[in-house]
């Protein structure tokens, strides 16, 4: 595998030397993410296979162009998974996007974000140099966290060669509960369940129905079964693998007509965002709505964002020169100049993709 | 140990000028006889009179103090409750001390929200405190939240013994608000699950105080469990007792707490605190549940099975709350018990992964031998995060440079079984030297680089956590002088 890191250092150093961008890319499922792909493709998917995994230390160690649908398998042998539930977006999706990517699924307001989940990274940096950053243990807080800045970098800060994660054990229960609702409505229970002790992993509302997903020890489970009523949702493994797909209807629909998919993160207590339909995970926190992609629209929907406290990406579709991102403030986007700079001096590394 | 600077006047009459300028009169320290108690922090064998120190009643004094320290070139060291044990608050002779223990108010507590904002001076119990009226609390629980901040926690990225199933500091707070050293006040994370951008919020927490000046912190709150039980489990040797601990994992369990202490520290902490610990086990597991009645009640009959099956000599289960905090109680007090048997104490902080766990303790063993002193090993034994506690007498001639010693070598086993040299305690001065037995040149360069994306005159909290290459010789470790650490009755770890 040394040979392939060699050939990747080969292709950083002369396209540093030539001032030519790289696109680093794995399966290339999430290639319609972010602002704009440049550069010659960086290759990941040669240096693959897990380096170590061993279940009672609840860690496993990857390399970056692993498919995420490998790991899954092999942590499934186990009874663990990947607590984040990251979307795939296709069956070539690696382990190294979907860090770079840093997504997070369904279970993300139950058990964390994917960056709660790294441990880990060795980078191969804009000078050619392999950087190790963290470690395999859970408890490490020796040198900045590097690792963790690097998920969700969308490899704007170097190659990620592999990464260490922390699993979990699969809950041994799990149920969904499914519940006639309305939107106002729909946000305030699941911000009140959420002040309780109950074992609720997912959460989907659309259109005038609210799926719970209930998971952990089978009395837990059961208990909250009995003291939420609702209606016990049948084969809702796809369900749930559905929503973080977006193969739900509400997202199949999007694709059809011109509207973009629109991210909004919010506070999970704001209210109804009146900006059109919508679809809402975690407790709140994640709401998908479909609207234009234009100008007008992108700084419409911006303004009520921020105003709620939250922001809005332009997830899929519409037209990315209004920007993907919301905008960042100025001293913080001085210090991602910094880091970028830092990282990548020769400025190589996906440089549109996070603009 | 390093030897204390004199401060200069003249600097000092500068400095404290230009601050009073800016800063009402009680807010401005200059004065040795008051300045001395900001001398040290929990590392108490490191002392260093401060220049100045600043004791702001808000953002807007904080964001004056940092114009001032830029214009003069005055580097910065902010300071919580002073209770970290790796030297992250130590002063400098030529620096200005920033506490936080005037930035003690809870903002707001939403509890529909489950969150909490507060000042960085608030305790982390405080916290928890306020939530409970509504079942909720703040999760990490280091061993000295009582009188922690959570300014420090945050300079930390603080665990606690509940951290396996919880989190660290990482993962429960949402947001921060920071004056930088450049003027700027600026927000990482949000209200929101997430921010646009670079993860800032994740790499700022565990910085050490070195990248910003925390005004605010936005912690989740989450619910508060029903109940909890504990399991103290015996095991003839502490391989077996390891090998537990692997296979209460494998049956997927995730205990709220898994503690494990060897027999040096059982007969250590047993007349200290009567906690009815098995004085002939060679490693005590304490395993938790937390959850609804029933529950618990799942939990700890799958965990007793499975603790039975690993060759547990005897299991006992707390029946009441009384009776869980006392099996608790001897592991927290760890410390203070150490302090009560041997004139001086040194505590490591080494994380490995669990496999090793016996190898390690081996070793350890033969260390003892090596270097003639006694070791009592307490450790989280769901996370790997070792504290070996290396017993001596400073008085006698040699005996805290073999300690030293014996405590390096311990950190570079951890390393080399491929774990890290702190788990919680931080860097600080205390293990700026063995970070370069952690890392290489090219990482300690990227650190760097992160420092000064923040911070580029290098006025923060400077030459603490991070070693330059010519400073990677350097010695410094943790000694608690006539076994007395400050805060001496305070639980640890």
């Amino acid at each position: 595998m040394q040979h392939i890191i060699e050939q990747f250092r080969e292709q950083v150093r002369a396209a540093a030397r030539d001032g030519r961008a790289l696109c680093i890319r794995g399966g290339g499922s999430k290639d319609w993410y972010g602002q704009q792909l440049d550069g010659d493709i960086l290759d990941t998917r040669a240096y693959r296979g897990i380096v170590d995994y061993e279940p009672t230390e609840l860690v496993i160690t990857a390399r970056c162009g692993t498919p995420l649908a490998e790991i899954e398998a092999a942590l499934l042998e186990q009874r663990q998974m990947l607590a984040f539930e990251p979307p795939h977006f296709g069956a070539a999706s690696t382990l190294g996007g979907a860090i770079a990517a840093g997504l997070s699924g369904p279970r993300r307001a139950g058990s964390g974000a994917l960056r709660d989940f790294v441990l880990g990274a060795r980078l191969l940096d804009g000078k050619g140099e392999v950087l190790g950053f963290g470690g395999q243990v859970m408890k490490n807080v020796a040198g900045y966290d590097v690792a963790r800045l690097l998920a969700g970098s969308l490899g704007t800060l170097g190659v990620l060669l592999e990464v260490s994660v922390k699993v979990l054990p699969i809950p041994v229960a799990e149920t969904t509960l499914r519940f006639a609702l309305g939107e106002p409505d729909a946000i305030r229970m699941l911000n009140e369940w959420a002040g309780q002790p109950l074992p609720v992993s997912a959460s989907c509302w659309h259109d005038g129905m609210l799926a719970l997903r209930l998971s952990g020890a089978r009395a837990a489970v059961d208990d909250a079964v009995r003291s939420l009523g609702g209606e016990v949702m049948p084969d809702c493994a796809a369900f749930w693998v559905g929503v973080r797909e977006q193969r739900h209807a509400f997202f199949m629909r999007s694709l059809d007509d011109d509207a973009a998919l629109w991210r909004l993160s919010l506070p999970s207590t704001a209210g109804p965002i009146a900006l059109g339909s919508q679809l809402i995970e975690w407790g709140g926190a994640q709401r998908w709505l479909r609207a234009p992609g234009d100008a007008a629209t992108a700084q419409h929907i911006r303004s009520v964002v921020a105003a709620a406290g939250g922001h809005a990406t332009l997830f899929r579709g519409g037209d990315k020169s209004v920007g993907v991102f919301q905008p960042l403030a100025p001293a913080i986007a001085r210090i991602h100049a910094r880091l970028k700079a830092g990282f990548d001096p020769a400025n190589i590394f996906n440089p549109g993709r996070m603009v | 140990m390093l030897p204390s600077i004199e401060v200069d006047p003249i600097r000092r009459a500068e400095v404290a000028r230009a601050l009073r300028a800016v800063l009402p009169e009680r807010c401005v320290l200059a004065d040795p006889e008051d300045t001395r108690p900001y001398e040290c922090d929990g590392l108490a064998a490191y002392r260093q009179l401060p220049m100045v120190v600043t004791l702001p009643d808000d953002e807007a004094q904080v964001q004056a103090i940092l114009q001032v320290c830029r214009t003069l070139h005055v580097p910065i060291v902010p300071r919580g409750a002073g209770t970290g044990l790796s030297g992250g608050a130590q002063p400098l002779a030529d620096g200005v001390v920033i506490s936080t223990a005037r930035l003690n108010r809870i903002l707001k507590l939403e509890p529909y929200a489950r969150r909490a904002t507060v000042q960085p001076g608030v305790r982390n119990l405080a916290i928890s405190e306020a939530a409970a009226p509504f079942g909720l609390y703040y999760a990490p629980d280091p061993s000295s939240q009582i009188a922690c901040t959570i300014g420090g926690n945050v300079a930390e990225n603080s665990g606690g013994v509940h951290c396996l199933k919880y989190g660290l500091t990482v993962h429960n707070v949402l947001r921060v608000r920071v004056c930088t050293i450049e003027g700027d006040v600026i927000e990482l994370g949000g209200e929101a699950l997430d921010a646009p951008g670079l993860d800032l919020l994740a790499v700022f927490i565990g910085s050490e105080g070195m990248l910003g000046i925390v005004t605010e912190v936005t912690v989740k709150l989450v619910p508060k469990p029903a109940m909890a039980q504990v399991i103290m489990a015996s095991f003839a040797d502490v391989a077996a007792g390891g090998n537990a601990v692997a296979s209460v994992i494998a049956a997927g369990i995730i205990p709220a707490g898994l503690e494990m202490m060897d027999r040096t520290s059982s007969r250590m902490v047993e007349p200290f605190v009567k906690a009815g610990y098995d004085l002939d086990a060679a490693a005590i597991l304490l395993c938790e549940a937390d959850g609804t009645a029933l529950e618990v009640a799942e939990e700890i009959e799958r965990m007793a099975a499975v603790l039975t099956e690993a060759g547990a000599s005897a299991i006992t289960v707390s029946q009441n709350e009384a009776e869980r905090l006392r099996f608790w109680s001897g592991r927290k007090n760890a410390f203070p018990a150490a302090g009560r048997i041997s004139p001086d104490y040194y505590c490591m902080d080494g994380t490995i992964p669990r496999k090793h766990l016996a190898h390690v303790l081996a070793r350890i063993e033969e260390m003892e031998g090596i270097y003639g002193l006694r070791c009592a090993n307490v450790f989280h034994a769901g996370d790997g995060n070792m504290h070996p506690l290396i017993l001596f007498d400073a008085n006698q001639p040699g005996e805290l440079q073999r300690a030293e010693d014996f405590g390096a070598a311990i950190l570079a086993l951890c390393v080399e079984v491929g774990g890290t040299i702190t788990g919680e305690h931080g860097v600080g001065v205390e293990k700026i030297d063995s970070m370069c037995v952690q890392f290489g040149a090219r990482e300690l360069e990227a650190f760097f680089t992160l420092k000064r994306a923040f911070d580029p005159g290098m006025l923060l909290n400077p030459n603490k956590a991070i070693p330059t290459l010519n400073r990677c010789a350097e010695l410094g470790r943790m000694r608690v002088s006539g076994g007395v650490l400050p805060f001496a009755g305070l639980p640890r770890f």
